[in-house]
């Protein structure tokens, strides 16, 4: 099927890393992502677009990645699939959150923020930056938890569940539908979604907040 | 200059070009999106010109400056990618705006203080966790990773437990 083509390419070259990155900002600032207002409405049930489009994105990818192993485009195993490190990962998803809530951004929104205009995206990554220098600081106290209850090396749901593949997506799937139904629901009542005009328009053109 | 903006994407759109852009990642490079490693590179070359000796000394950046050039790799040209698709998607549709985006009851001082603080803890939580929302969450996600599942779960109890205490911020 795909003569002697052998998937994935492991290419680490220039271009189809910067072809890539720029379908992902593309993604990312059509879905409004560059703007904290609307990312950290979010968290106010206002607006349900960073679920949305995170879940949406992962169930697509999921889908295709099964298939082409499925299909033997793609060999098991074959693309990277992180190591759950219990408190390092909870911890540091955690402080995640917190600083978004915070500071509006994640790192990559915070690229989309900065490509939008955003002055404080830029105060943001001069943050991050600051945060890498105290985490490497203080690394060595660290590492006990950095390291501690590691997990099965590359652990996926379906081993950890023990449910076929396809199951799993169609969970996803449900869960998906429901999650955008009650997403919509909420964003109607909280006066959302946050709409361009709102965010960029000065006096604010889309729907007004409710109150 | 304020022309009305385009609207942004639905989100079920955005969604099906992010997970295409994220499969098509992984079909051609092995592994998926990322941002914040390009963060830490950055720190890493920060450091270097700064404290050049504290930097290669470091047990966590030292690896990074050893070798020469820490800002080169592949998350770097994503990165560089990932802006000017922004660029290209913000200026396209009239959504770019040179602003401090802020809530209505903020000051703008207080809203870079809020972003720069907001940042450390994004910069600290993304080493510990080795990843980020894009790392972790989307990519490993996508894998079905367990170590992508108990990230979002923990980011969003706290984003949400966050939230309580700083709405004045944004609303």
């Amino acid at each position: 099927m795909t003569g002697e083509i052998a998937w994935p390419l492991y290419d680490a070259g220039f271009w189809p890393a910067l072809l890539l990155g720029l379908f992902f900002g593309l993604a990312l600032e059509g879905a409004g992502f560059g703007s904290p207002r609307k990312l950290t409405a979010q968290f106010t049930l206002r607006d349900f677009a960073v679920f949305k489009v995170m879940f949406t994105a992962v169930l697509v990818a999921a889908t295709g990645l099964w298939l082409a192993e499925t299909a033997g485009l793609i060999a098991g195993n074959s693309v990277y699939v992180p190591t759950l490190y219990f408190w390092a990962i909870a911890l540091g998803g955690a402080l995640i959150g917190a600083g978004f809530a915070l500071g509006g951004y994640c790192p990559g929104t915070s690229a989309t923020g900065l490509a939008s205009g955003r002055w404080d995206a830029l105060v943001f990554i001069a943050g991050m930056v600051v945060g890498v220098w105290i985490f490497a600081g203080a690394f060595d106290a660290i590492e006990p938890l950095y390291l501690a209850a590691e997990g099965p090396k590359s652990q996926t749901l379906d081993q950890l569940i023990g449910l076929p593949t396809p199951v799993i997506l169609a969970v996803f799937a449900v869960v998906a539908v429901a999650g955008f139904r009650l997403g919509s629901r909420l964003e109607a009542r909280f006066g959302g979604p946050v709409g361009a005009a709102e965010i960029v328009g000065g006096e604010a053109t889309g729907r007004t907040r409710s109150r | 200059m304020n022309a009305a903006p385009r609207p942004f994407w639905p989100p079920l759109v955005a969604g099906i070009v992010l997970g295409l852009a994220l499969l098509a990642t992984f079909l051609v490079t092995g592994h998926g999106l990322g941002a914040s490693g390009f963060f830490t590179k950055v720190a890493a070359a920060l450091g270097d010109w700064v404290a050049p000796e504290a930097t290669a000394g470091n047990s966590y950046l030292g690896g990074y400056v050893r070798g020469g050039a820490p800002l080169a790799g592949w998350i770097t040209w994503e990165v560089i990618g990932l802006v000017l698709g922004g660029l290209i998607g913000s200026l396209t549709s009239g959504r770019f705006r040179a602003q401090v985006e802020r809530g209505p009851r903020i000051g703008v001082g207080r809203r870079l203080a809020a972003a720069f603080g907001g940042g450390i803890l994004v910069g600290a939580g993304a080493r510990l966790a080795r990843g980020c929302t894009s790392g972790l969450g989307l990519s490993g996600g996508a894998t079905l990773a367990v170590a992508g599942f108990v990230f979002l779960m923990f980011f969003f109890a706290a984003g949400f437990a966050a939230m309580r205490l700083v709405r004045r911020n944004w609303t």
